[in-house]
């Protein structure tokens, strides 16, 4: 995996929450504060402005950028996590310009590990982490076979969908969602929903 | 949606644009965002900094001045701020003495605030976080994200604002902070839903003739809908919530100066006897007339339960953007609470 799949990768993101924003907020809506798909535009149009300012610089930089940028610009619960997620990602590949299938599992798995810090999410609390503990555990079971970066993502992709749409009939215990008890069951978890998106995109640029 | 607004991506700036020509005794800075006393740092003083979404308006930017906060730092509408707003703030503000943090208990604040708490004690500034977490409406902890920061937050800001300006070290307006937090409890009652400007639509539906029982300050559901009553049906209930409510136990995260320790809390009950505070607050819509016939009734329950009302604060002080409905919150006091409250405090939101 190349810089320029990953630069290739955040321009897509980018493409795709403007896309999706009505459809994220719609889902937050339902069962949070209806800002997910606003933040997380406003989020990615910030990386897209300081993306050519390290497009030059190594992967880690690039990721500790988008990192520190979604961090200081999403706001809500979604900034922290995924501002962590890229920026304990970034840490973990230090120094690289191009990643193996190792590394991928390496950045991924410390990604998760941030946002399992930050916001402590136990399995089928309805979180973006019930799509990423499944991921990552799909992830590590083949990353030995000797995939490249390409069909590991392919092959954990209807891991990831299929995750996602397992948060459909969980019930929230964290965050806004939580409020509604048995009524935030039925709808799908939207920080789950943008992480399957991080993932769909990769599988695109890598393809 | 109609709304005084030019471009919806602008709504936040602008306002605060305005609040600074209307307030130069307060300063507002942007890139990162947050407004604070133009005289801080105050040397000595521990330095008193809130923030999160904005839409709630006053809170918190209105109630930066003397006798309450040092700072605010306000987010996107109904979305809580980042760390690095947080992180300018308080180093504006800090005075020696130390920062404390006062956040309300919302998954996003919380994780920004927590991540602002270590990146300012990085730069060897002392720093403390105490979550309001005050709504009746969340009833176990243990399933949800816990009870949600509310109307206890305005007393708490004026209170422990008043305690700092009185020279109270950092832990002790940490102590007493979690203290009125422990004491105060609150519930909500919605008429009407509130229109996020970047949403453009209300955000959630509410028919004609049906309320929203438990209401948050984000449009976020209650506990129920109820059809629409008199205004003596619906205070009561929600002054009953309140003084009902038993007790209260649930872990929060604090600082302990190196990292994140666990703290156990329980929130005893209201008893007889005990003296209150009463806080009936408009939810943006609501005219303030209307409060007071909540009041009127408010006053005749806690009559009936043996509570006294000594102080109480009516108008529209947490808002929820423009939703009609209401918020009632009673706070436990004693000559500690009392005292802090009676001090003089003169921000733009609240004077005395």
């Amino acid at each position: 995996m190349h810089k320029s799949q990953i630069l290739d990768w955040l321009r897509r993101l980018d493409q795709v929450y403007t896309e999706k924003k009505d459809y994220l907020t719609d889902l937050d809506a339902a069962i949070g504060d209806a800002d997910h798909g606003i933040n997380m535009t406003r989020g990615f149009a910030k990386v897209m402005e300081k993306l050519p300012e390290v497009a030059d610089k190594d992967i880690a930089t690039i990721l500790k950028t988008v990192g520190m940028t979604l961090m200081s610009s999403v706001g809500g619960a979604s900034g922290p996590l995924y501002g962590t997620f890229w920026l304990k990602g970034g840490l973990a590949v230090d120094g690289k310009e191009a990643l193996s299938a190792e590394d991928f599992l390496r950045m991924i798995e410390a990604g998760v590990d941030g946002i399992r810090q930050r916001g402590r999410p136990e399995p089928g609390d309805k979180t973006m982490y019930d799509l990423w503990a499944p991921v990552v555990a799909a992830l590590k079971t083949r990353a030995g076979n000797g995939d490249d970066v390409a069909a590991l993502v392919a092959a954990i992709l209807p891991v990831a969908a299929k995750a996602l749409a397992d948060t459909i009939p969980l019930q929230a215990r964290k965050g806004r969602a939580s409020y509604l008890g048995e009524r935030s069951i039925g709808h799908q978890d939207p920080g789950a929903t943008s992480s399957y998106y991080m993932l769909e995109t990769l599988n695109e640029a890598l393809a | 949606m109609k709304k005084l607004i030019n471009d919806v991506a602008n709504v936040v700036k602008e306002q605060l644009e305005g609040m600074a020509l209307a307030h130069p005794e307060l300063t507002v800075r942007y890139k990162p965002t947050f407004l604070c006393r133009a005289d801080a740092p105050i040397k000595g003083k521990v330095a008193l900094v809130s923030g999160g979404g904005s839409g709630h308006e006053p809170m918190h930017g209105g109630f930066v001045g003397q006798g309450m906060l040092d700072g605010a730092c306000p987010g996107e509408v109904f979305t809580s701020p980042t760390p690095d707003q947080m992180v300018a703030c308080a180093k504006a503000v800090d005075g020696g003495a130390g920062v404390l943090f006062l956040v309300k208990n919302y998954t996003g604040d919380v994780m920004n605030f927590e991540m602002a708490a270590e990146l300012v004690a990085a730069d060897g500034i002392k720093v403390q976080n105490i979550l309001i977490d005050d709504d009746v409406a969340v009833k176990d902890s243990l399933w949800t994200a816990g009870r949600r920061g509310v109307g206890t937050t305005v007393l708490a800001e004026k209170i422990v604002g008043a305690a700092a300006e009185a020279g109270y070290d950092l832990d002790r307006c940490a102590d007493l902070c979690r203290k009125v937090n422990q004491y105060g409890r609150s519930f909500g009652v919605a008429l009407t839903s509130c229109t996020v400007p970047a949403a453009g639509k209300p955000t959630f539906d509410l028919g004609e003739t049906e309320v929203e029982m438990g209401i948050g300050i984000h449009g976020e559901p209650g506990t129920h809908r109820s059809p629409i009553a008199p205004v003596d049906v619906l205070a009561r209930y929600a002054a009953e919530q309140i003084i009902d409510d038993p007790a209260y136990t649930r872990t929060v995260r604090e600082w302990d100066g190196a990292g994140w320790a666990d703290k156990v809390l329980t929130d005893e009950p209201f008893a007889r006897g005990d003296q209150v505070i009463a806080f009936v607050n408009s939810m943006g819509g609501t005219p303030v007339a209307e409060l007071y016939a909540v009041y009127r009734t408010l006053a005749a329950v806690c009559e009936e339960k043996g509570l006294t009302i000594v102080r109480n604060l009516i108008g529209p002080y947490i808002t929820s953007l423009d939703m009609q409905g209401f918020s009632i919150t009673l706070l436990k006091v004693d000559p500690e609470i009392l005292k802090f409250w009676d001090a003089p405090v003169k921000t733009p939101g609240l004077v005395r």
